[in-house]
């Protein structure tokens, strides 16, 4: 079968770094070290394990920036070489209780898939992207599905699939719909993990796929006060807009936008804000750069929340301000179990009513086959001028009755 | 030879171009024949001996006051409060007629033995003026003996502890004054009525108030009911300020106004072609242009921006009245109206102007998109007397860069409400129900206000209103050359060229429009018949 695999090449993989840096992000995949290869297909790890067919299987900001060479070097004992990249995934369950049924893949590769037992006291807790064991047990290490050399990955015709990782897809959901579970459902984490009140001042940086969604589920299970979204170009300002900012502002205007929202003084040189004497109540970063982390450094309030929903790498940043004003920064990874008023709910499970409330299929901008994966990964890393947010690859055969997308733009 | 009086050309085939600002620069444009142009009446002559014409009014007042001398006396406590860098425009050569007007008063007051003077600046909620514009306004010699003595003031409007509430009008209005100016024995007034709108009552009701007391009269419905703000008996603006003037004087407050009038002679002896007639241009005046057009428009606008805002205006002093707030603006008036005003015959379908570089509020400082529009809809749309220059659902066309560009320690609230305001609503009425009140109560913008210098965080909500009148009277407004962003975040429609502009306006005036347009600056009133 074809399958796009990342392999172990420090040259290959300092070559993307460089060739990203110089000509732009999803850049590095032309010269990086990842391959369109015909591979046998992954074997069936032990019992409880099924196999997957993609039809979509979409492109993330980790993804690129692993290949990009931009990765942190935090993740050398979380995955394993070979591996075939793609977490975002909806496609056809073959084998199992979902056999012939379309699931969506929740790719954290907890305690449960590795058969190890007893559970973590996070899986146990239902905390899964919190697994203390994700570098052990049955399985290579790999954080999630696309990181793991034993399971396979979405940029692919199959992988394998543990049946807790699965989550069978409605019937009125449309592929596209799918797709978008799993980066809506760690905008459903960020979102629930903090859970503004509702006199809350709250920014969102960032407006590709990870941005828009968290100002969606904000919108759709929080009704914090105010809502401002940064967006750096029209159509992602559009799609805020839709989808529940009450504001949104460019990033050069982040500093005015919060202070105007949260009545706040200013420390200012020459009239322009250098930083907030008070600021908003919780900032989402979700770009994850040195720069967007300084902006919400400068605009959170003190003992405010900073919360990275952007994937950082390694930053410089003046930790000043987050000890003088006793800032909470934390991290918001991946999903597990979220405290609701109704009590505990899976994250996928509110995932899947966000992207039908929301109607996030909208952010599905385009297409590719897997032939086509350097054009992909280079509109994928350019998503937000070219006007468009969630890019995929395209696994659907003629035989499932859809002839294979090209470009949807 | 006597000054000539302003006229109304009508354009034929011989007609040169007409002279169209366009901010830091200015160009020729050909208007299609049978279009009006509006010329204003030639500057009047100047006192031959303004100190004298000075001390003369001081010491035969207006109205039922007695001179200034007689009101003067030891142990006394004196208020000097003047205009502020908002007048008169551009900013004029030195001496400033602050200048020679307050010498005069502080003679008179050294004479009687006055020892308690206090100079205040009248900013209302205008930004505060640097130590040099004081010094340019005042005097070497004044601010000097003033300044560094801590006496002289700049009225703060968010200085609790120096306001007064007087009482409410007839009407409600609150009335809120400076605590110095009211508990002075004599509060003496010193003005440049540039245009018929200032002076009067408003100099200090509103220069000296505080916003509880403005909001009053700077919203929205006022501004519509105010047609126009240079017409006094037809302004609602106005009316309102005469009601808390009246209110002023019963309080106790006791107001010696001295009130002065600047001729129209705006650019010096190098620009002077800027205030002549086209066709009246000799060969020098047309190579200046031609150079000094050309250079700007290879210039950097904030050097451009720089070069104009170093221009002082040689303005002379064609008239001094002091004494009763009412007799005295009374006659300015009479002076403003005849070195400004021009019959006009009819409205016309689509008015035209060229905007210069410099409105009130940005002396020193950038024109930027929600000053452009007020200086075009609030400003030069309201320079007439009885009906506006544009009929009811017409088309004003202005030419102006309108970059989308801000001075923050100006205007930094302005900033926010163009970037965070307009970009969610133009509306009048929501603007001022959904965000005057945070705007003028935010206390960032508060403190800029009063210790940088910041105009008050509700100001570009006024300059909005301010357009209100216009807003609701024409059907379209277009903006020549400005940036398209800007000007499309107005609400505006943005044009390349004159032409694109009148062939836009013919959606709404048709093809066979009548076109008018508004030589200014110098500065004119039209008289609408």
């Amino acid at each position: 079968m074809k399958a796009l695999v990342f392999e172990r090449n420090l040259a290959r993989f300092a070559a993307s770094r460089l060739a990203s840096a110089v000509a732009g992000t999803g850049h590095g995949v032309a010269v990086g070290p990842l391959e369109l290869l015909e591979v046998d297909p992954p074997s069936l790890p032990g019992p409880g394990w099924v196999r997957l067919e993609p039809r979509l299987a979409g492109i993330c900001g980790s993804d690129l920036a692993t290949l990009d060479g931009r990765s942190s070097r935090y993740f050398e004992h979380l995955v394993s070489f070979p591996f075939v990249p793609g977490h975002e995934i909806v496609g056809d369950v073959r084998g199992g209780a979902l056999d012939g049924r379309r699931a969506v893949l929740e790719p954290v590769l907890g305690c449960e898939a590795r058969g190890i037992a007893p559970l973590c006291a996070a899986c146990a807790g239902g905390h899964k992207g919190a697994c203390e064991r994700i570098a052990f047990g049955s399985l290579a290490p790999g954080l999630q599905t696309g990181y793991c050399t034993d399971t396979g990955g979405g940029w692919s015709a199959g992988l394998v699939a543990h049946e807790s990782q699965l989550h069978e897809v409605p019937e009125a959901f449309s592929d596209e719909a799918a797709v978008m579970v799993e980066p809506a459902a760690c905008a459903v984490h960020a979102a629930c993990s903090t859970a503004p009140p509702s006199s809350a001042s709250v920014i969102v940086i960032g407006a590709g796929t990870l941005g828009l969604c968290t100002v969606a589920a904000l919108r759709h299970f929080c009704l914090p006060g105010t809502l401002v979204a940064a967006a750096k170009h029209p159509e992602q300002r559009r799609l805020a807009r839709d989808l529940g900012a009450d504001h949104v502002v460019e990033p050069a205007e982040v500093k005015r936008a919060a202070r105007r929202v949260s009545g706040s003084l200013a420390l200012a040189t020459d009239g322009r804000i250098d930083r907030l004497a008070g600021g908003v109540d919780v900032v989402y970063d979700c770009v994850g750069s040195p720069e967007s982390l300084e902006q919400a450094l400068a605009i959170v309030r003190p003992g405010g929340d900073i919360v990275l929903v952007g994937m950082p790498g390694v930053t410089k940043v003046d930790l000043a301000p987050l000890w003088q004003r006793e800032v909470h920064l934390r991290g918001a990874y991946a999903y597990g179990s979220e405290t609701r008023p109704e009590g505990p709910r899976s994250t996928f499970a509110l995932a899947f009513e966000l992207v039908a409330a929301a109607g996030l299929e909208r952010l599905v901008s385009a297409a590719y086959p897997l032939d086509r994966y350097e054009e992909a990964v280079a509109h994928a890393g350019a998503a937000g001028r070219r006007g468009s947010v969630k890019i995929v690859f395209d696994l659907r055969r003629p035989s499932r009755g859809r002839k294979p997308t090209e470009e949807a733009e | 030879m006597s000054p000539r009086p302003g006229f109304v050309l009508e354009v034929d085939r011989s007609t040169p171009q007409t002279l169209f600002w366009r901010g830091e620069s200015f160009g020729l444009e050909r208007l299609p024949v049978g279009s009006r142009v509006i010329y204003g009446p030639e500057p009047l002559p100047a006192l031959r001996d303004p100190d004298a014409a000075i001390r003369h009014a001081l010491d035969h007042p207006l109205g039922d006051s007695a001179p200034l001398r007689t009101l003067l006396h030891a142990g006394m406590k004196l208020t000097v409060a003047f205009d502020d860098i908002s007048l008169p425009l551009p900013p004029m050569k030195s001496p400033d007629v602050r200048q020679r007007v307050i010498e005069a008063v502080l003679d008179l007051a050294a004479e009687a033995g006055v020892d308690d003077v206090v100079l205040i600046a009248a900013l209302a909620l205008h930004r505060r003026m640097t130590d040099d514009e004081l010094r340019h306004a005042l005097g070497t010699r004044v601010f000097d003996a003033f300044a560094p003595h801590g006496l002289l003031l700049q009225h703060d409007a968010e200085d609790p502890s120096n306001i007064v509430h007087l009482g409410q009008t007839d009407e409600g209005e609150d009335v809120e004054l400076n605590k110095r100016a009211v508990e002075s024995d004599l509060l003496v007034y010193v003005n440049i009525n540039l245009v018929a709108m200032d002076g009067g009552h408003k100099s200090v009701a509103t220069g000296l108030a505080s916003y509880k007391s403005l909001k009053h009269h700077h919203n929205v419905r006022t501004m519509r009911a105010s047609k126009s703000f240079m017409d006094r008996h037809h302004s609602e603006l106005h009316t309102s300020n005469w009601r808390m003037g009246k209110l002023i004087a019963a309080a106790g407050v006791r107001i010696f106004q001295i009130e002065t009038t600047l001729n129209t002679d705006t650019f010096p002896a190098e620009m002077r072609f800027l205030q002549r007639r086209e066709w009246e241009w000799t060969a020098r005046d047309r190579a200046t242009f031609y150079a000094s057009s050309k250079a700007l428009d290879r210039t950097p606008p904030e050097v451009a921006r720089r070069i104009f805002h170093s221009v002082k205006a040689p303005h002379d002093l064609t008239s001094v009245q002091a004494g009763e707030v009412g007799a005295v603006h009374d006659q300015t008036l009479e002076h403003v109206f005849r070195q400004q005003i021009v019959p006009v015959q009819g409205q016309t379908d689509i008015l035209t102007m060229g905007l210069p570089y410099i409105c009130p509020y940005n002396v020193n400082s950038i024109m930027n998109p929600i000053l452009v529009a007020c200086l075009g809809l609030g400003y030069f749309f309201n320079l007439y007397r009885g009906r506006p220059l544009v009929r009811e659902g017409g088309v004003v066309i202005m030419s102006h860069p309108t970059p989308w560009a801000f001075n923050p320690v100006h205007h930094p609230s302005y900033i926010d409400f163009f970037e965070q305001v307009l970009s969610e609503t133009t509306d009048m009425l929501e603007v001022e129900s959904k965000f005057e009140a945070a705007f003028a109560t935010d206390p960032w913008y508060i403190h800029l206000y009063r210790t940088s210098y910041a105009y008050h965080g509700v100001h570009p909500l006024y300059m909005w209103y301010w357009c209100a009148h216009a807003l609701e009277h024409v059907g379209k407004v277009i903006i020549v050359g400005g940036d398209r962003a800007a000007v499309r975040r107005l609400g505006f429609s943005p044009a390349s060229t004159l032409a694109d502009a009148l062939e836009m306006a013919s959606d709404v005036v048709g093809r066979d429009p009548s076109i008018t347009h508004l030589h200014t600056p110098p500065l004119l009133i039209a008289d609408v018949q």
